[in-house]
C-alpha cells in the first residue's frame, strides 16, 4: 500500500521549514519560492494552512497531458514530471482543481510534489505534527480520534 | 557560501541605488547582520555625527545563516547611531522580511544621505529603484504594508517600515516588518524618518546556496533536536510565549513596578500568559488565538492575540478588532507593571498601537512610568497631561498617553523624547530608569545582580538581550547562579555579552541560546560558509564586535562614567520579595568586569586586547 502526505493546519506554525527543504530538493536551494508546498497565512499567521499535491488516484494533470510527461511512480504511487518530456504548455496547471501543480518560467517546466522518491523531506523538515506520511488508508483515522476524544470531553491528548 | 557576496547601496540624496562587492575580509572578522553591519558603520561615518544628520548612515542586514534552514533563520537588524542614546544603535527582529532580503540576493542594504520628500525601496531580486511615498507619509505601518503589497499586487512581498513616530522623531520609534515584528530599541525607525524613508518593499526567488548542504542538514537537524527536547524551547515559549515570564520574575522580586519603586506586582497575574489564556466572559473567547513562527522557527513563541470586542479601547474601533501580534512579556511588563496598569486588554491595545505606529513599547511604557512618577510628586500636573490624571494604575490616563506619543500631540510629544530628556526637563532626573538614556527593561536589577552590570556595561544602553544573565541566575541555563549575589557575574555578562554578539551576527535568533550553545551554532555557520568556523572562533567574532562597540561609543564621547546604574537601583532597597533589603552592587562587578575585558580602570580597551582582537 501506498503512503499519502497529510497536511494539519491547525499544528501549523508557519515557519516555512518545509518549503526550504521541499526547495532544496527541487533546486538545490533554499528559495521558497521554488517550493511546491504552499503555506498561506490567514489573520497575519493566526492560522496558516499548508497545501501541496494529494496524488489524486485519477489525477486530472496525468489525463490531460498531451505529451505523457506525467507518470505514476510504482513504488510511491507519486504522479511524478518528467522534465525532458514535459512542453511546458500548462494545460495540467488549468486542470488541476488544487492549483498543486505550476509552470517555473526558470526550468521551463511544470513541477509539482513527487514524494521525494518515497520519504518526503518537508515531513522531516516540520518541527510540529503539521505534516505526516502515512499509510493511504487511514489518514483520517488520527482526526476520528482526535473527534472522539472531544466528543468524551477528555483533555486533548488522551489516547 | 552563505554570504550573496553583495551589498546595496541607497543614496537617498542622489536617488541612486548600486550594487557592490561584499568586503570578505570584514565577512569573515565580523560574520555578518549586528557585526559586519557595525564594522560598516564604523568605517564608513564619524562616531560624532548628528544621529538625524544625513551624514549617519542606517544599514539593514542580514547574516550568513538568514534564509537558510537553520532554525530560526529569519533573523535581520538595523544598524545606525542611535538618537535615543547617542551610541551605537543595532535592533534586531524577526518575522519574515529579512529571509526574503536575502533571497533577494543581498546581504545588506546601506542608506545614506537624506531624500528630499519621501520614498520607499522597491526591491525585487538584483532590481532596486526609489520611488516615491509622498501619499504614503502619514500612514500607519499597518496601511502602508496593505497599501504596499496591494500595490505590488503580489501576495509574497515583503515589508519593512516606519509608522507616524519615526515620521515624528520619537526619539525610539521602531522599524516594523511583516505587521507586527520590530527592529525596536534606540530609535533606528526614527534615523529611517529622518531620511524620508518610508519603507523598503522586497520580492526575492534567487533563493539562498549554503557552503556544504549535507553538513547544513546535519547540523541544523542536530539543534533542532535540542529545541524540541529543551523546556524552555520546547515546551515553555511555544505554549506560553515570553510571556511565560511574567509570574516567574514576579516571584524572584525582580519585576520592577511603578517606575522601580517596587519589585514585586500585586497585578502580575493578570497580565501573565496564564491570565491571556483565560476565556473571558463578553465574547467566549481568550486574549490568546495561538502562537505563530517566524522565518525558519521551530520554536514559535510569537503570540496573535485579539481584544475582548467590548472594551473600551477598540470598542466602535474596527481596526483594532482583529488578530494581530499579541503581548511579549517585555511588552506586557513595560506597558503594564512599570505603570501599575492591570488591563490585559489595554495593554494588548497599547501593544497594537505601538506595531501600527512603530513605537518601541518597553522605552513607551518605561517613558510613562516616569511621567507617573513626576505627576506623583506634582512636578507636572493636568495643565501638563491634557486633563488626565496620570497616576499610577490608571488605565484610561496611561491609554490615552500611548496614543497621544503615537500621534505626536500634546503631551505625547514630551513622551515621545523617552524617559532621561523627559525627567531632566521637569527637574527630576534621577525618576529615569536609564543607562545611556535607554529605558530599562523587565529585569530589576536588586533581584537579578547580573542584570544591573548588564544593564550597566551594555553598547547600546540599558538592555536584556546583550547579555541574558536571567537564564543562568533565573532559570538554571547554562547552570544556575543565585541571582541575590554578585561573586561571578563579571565573568557570566562577558561571556553572555560575545556568545550574544556572535549570534546576533549569524542570522539565528539569540532565544535558541536557551537550549543551543556555541558547539551547536559554529557548525552551522561552519556547513554555510567558506574558511573554518570553529567554537572558538564563533565566539572571538563576538568579543571583537563588542570591543568594536565599545571603541565606537568612546568615539562618540561615552566614558566609564556612563557605566552605572539610577541611584534608585544602587541606593533604594528592594521592598518585598526575595530580594527584600538589597540594592544592585555594581562597584563589586564593575571593576572585575573591566579587568576580565582586558580594559583599564576607566573601562577603555587597552592596547594589548585590541591587538588580540585585530582591532
Amino acid at each position: 500500500m501506498h503512503k499519502a502526505l497529510v497536511m494539519e493546519a491547525d499544528a501549523c506554525t508557519g515557519c516555512h521549514q518545509c518549503e526550504m527543504m521541499c526547495s532544496y530538493g527541487k533546486v538545490g536551494a533554499f528559495n521558497i519560492s521554488k517550493s511546491v508546498m504552499d503555506i498561506t497565512a490567514f489573520d497575519g499567521g493566526a492560522l496558516n494552512v499548508p497545501s501541496t499535491c494529494t496524488q489524486c488516484e485519477g489525477a486530472w494533470c496525468m489525463v490531460v497531458c498531451p505529451v505523457q510527461a506525467i507518470t505514476v511512480n510504482p513504488a510511491t504511487g507519486a504522479k511524478e514530471v518528467s522534465a525532458e518530456v514535459c512542453v511546458g504548455c500548462k494545460v495540467c496547471t488549468i486542470a488541476c482543481p488544487f492549483g498543486a501543480i505550476n509552470y517555473d518560467p526558470d526550468s521551463g517546466v511544470v513541477t509539482k510534489c513527487d514524494l521525494c522518491g518515497g520519504a518526503p523531506m518537508c515531513v522531516e523538515a516540520c518541527p510540529t505534527t503539521a505534516l505526516a506520511y502515512m499509510a493511504e488508508d487511514s489518514t483520517g483515522y488520527e482526526k476520528m480520534r482526535r473527534h472522539a476524544v472531544m466528543s468524551a470531553g477528555l483533555p486533548e491528548g488522551t489516547a | 557560501m552563505s554570504w550573496t557576496g553583495k551589498i546595496l547601496r541607497v543614496d537617498l540624496g542622489a536617488g541612486t541605488c548600486t550594487s557592490e562587492p561584499l568586503n570578505m575580509q570584514w565577512a569573515n572578522d565580523y560574520m555578518g547582520q549586528r557585526g559586519l553591519a557595525t564594522k560598516y558603520l564604523v568605517e564608513e561615518t564619524d562616531p560624532k555625527v548628528d544621529p538625524f544628520s544625513p551624514d549617519n548612515k542606517m544599514i539593514f542586514a542580514t547574516g550568513p545563516l538568514t534564509g537558510t534552514i537553520a532554525p530560526t533563520s529569519g533573523r535581520w537588524s538595523v544598524v545606525c547611531k542611535g538618537p535615543l542614546t547617542g551610541a551605537i544603535a543595532c535592533s534586531n527582529s524577526g518575522g519574515f522580511f529579512g529571509a526574503e532580503l536575502k533571497n533577494a540576493g543581498w546581504d545588506m542594504v546601506i542608506f545614506e544621505g537624506k531624500s528630499a520628500s519621501p520614498v520607499y525601496l522597491d526591491i525585487t531580486n538584483d532590481k532596486a529603484e526609489l520611488k516615491d511615498a509622498s501619499d504614503l507619509w502619514g500612514k500607519s505601518v499597518w496601511e502602508t504594508e496593505t497599501e504596499l503589497r496591494e500595490r505590488r499586487g503580489d501576495p509574497d512581498v515583503r515589508v519593512a517600515s516606519i509608522g507616524l513616530a519615526g515620521e515624528n522623531g520619537v526619539l525610539y520609534a521602531a522599524v516594523v516588518n511583516d505587521m507586527d515584528r520590530a527592529a525596536g530599541r534606540s530609535g533606528v525607525g526614527a534615523v529611517m524618518g529622518s531620511k524620508h524613508l518610508k519603507a523598503v518593499v522586497v520580492r526575492g526567488t534567487v533563493g539562498v546556496k549554503v557552503k556544504d548542504p549535507m553538513a547544513m542538514m546535519k547540523t541544523s537537524n542536530a539543534a533542532k533536536e535540542i529545541l524540541a527536547e529543551n523546556a524552555v524551547t520546547g515546551q515553555g515559549l511555544p505554549t506560553h510565549g515570553t510571556q511565560v515570564l511574567m509570574n516567574v520574575i514576579n516571584e524572584v522580586g525582580a519585576l520592577p513596578t511603578r517606575n522601580g519603586h517596587d519589585v514585586q506586582f500585586d497585578g502580575a497575574h493578570d497580565i501573565s500568559a496564564e491570565a491571556m489564556a483565560e476565556v473571558r466572559e463578553s465574547d467566549g473567547q481568550a486574549n490568546l488565538v495561538s502562537n505563530h513562527a517566524c522565518f525558519g522557527c521551530p520554536i514559535s513563541c510569537a503570540r496573535r492575540s485579539k481584544i475582548d470586542p467590548t472594551h473600551f479601547t477598540v470598542k466602535d474601533k474596527p481596526k483594532y478588532q482583529i488578530v494581530s501580534g499579541g503581548l511579549e512579556y517585555e511588552a506586557a511588563w513595560a506597558l503594564g507593571a512599570a505603570n501599575g496598569v492591570n488591563d490585559l486588554d489595554a495593554l494588548t491595545y497599547a501593544n497594537f498601537v505601538c506595531n501600527e505606529q512603530g513605537l518601541d513599547p518597553i522605552s513607551l511604557g518605561a517613558t510613562i512610568g516616569a511621567a507617573m512618577d513626576l505627576y506623583k510628586v506634582g512636578a507636572i500636573s493636568k495643565e501638563d497631561t491634557g486633563g488626565h490624571a496620570l497616576e499610577f494604575g490608571n488605565t484610561e490616563a496611561f491609554v490615552a498617553m500611548v496614543e497621544a506619543t503615537a500621534r505626536g500631540e500634546g503631551f505625547g510629544k514630551e513622551i515621545g523624547q523617552g524617559s532621561r530628556r523627559l525627567c531632566e526637563k521637569y527637574g527630576h532626573p534621577e525618576f529615569s530608569m536609564t543607562v545611556k538614556s535607554q529605558e530599562f527593561p523587565a529585569y530589576d536589577p536588586r533581584g537579578i545582580q547580573g542584570m544591573g552590570l548588564t544593564y550597566a556595561t551594555s553598547n547600546r544602553g540599558a538592555c536584556h538581550l546583550r547579555s541574558y544573565t536571567v537564564a543562568s541566575e533565573v532559570l538554571g541555563i547554562p547552570e544556575k547562579t543565585d541571582p541575590l549575589v554578585t561573586e561571578g557575574k563579571a565573568g557570566l555578562v562577558k561571556a553572555f555579552q560575545d556568545a550574544t554578539a556572535a549570534v546576533d551576527s549569524s542570522g539565528t535568533c539569540v532565544f535558541t541560546t536557551f537550549a543551543l550553545s556555541g558547539e551547536d551554532i559554529a557548525p552551522m555557520v561552519d556547513a554555510a560558509c567558506e574558511g573554518d568556523w570553529s567554537v572558538e572562533r564563533f565566539v572571538e567574532v563576538g568579543e571583537r564586535i563588542w570591543n568594536m562597540e565599545r571603541q565606537y561609543n568612546i568615539a562618540a564621547g561615552f566614558t566609564g562614567a556612563d557605566d552605572t546604574l539610577p541611584e534608585r537601583m544602587l541606593k533604594d532597597a528592594a521592598k518585598t520579595g526575595p530580594a527584600e533589603g538589597k540594592v544592585n552592587g555594581l562597584s563589586e562587578m564593575l571593576p572585575e568586569y573591566y579587568q576580565l575585558r582586558g580594559w583599564d580602570d576607566s573601562g577603555v580597551p587597552s592596547a594589548e586586547t585590541l591587538a588580540r582582537l585585530g582591532l
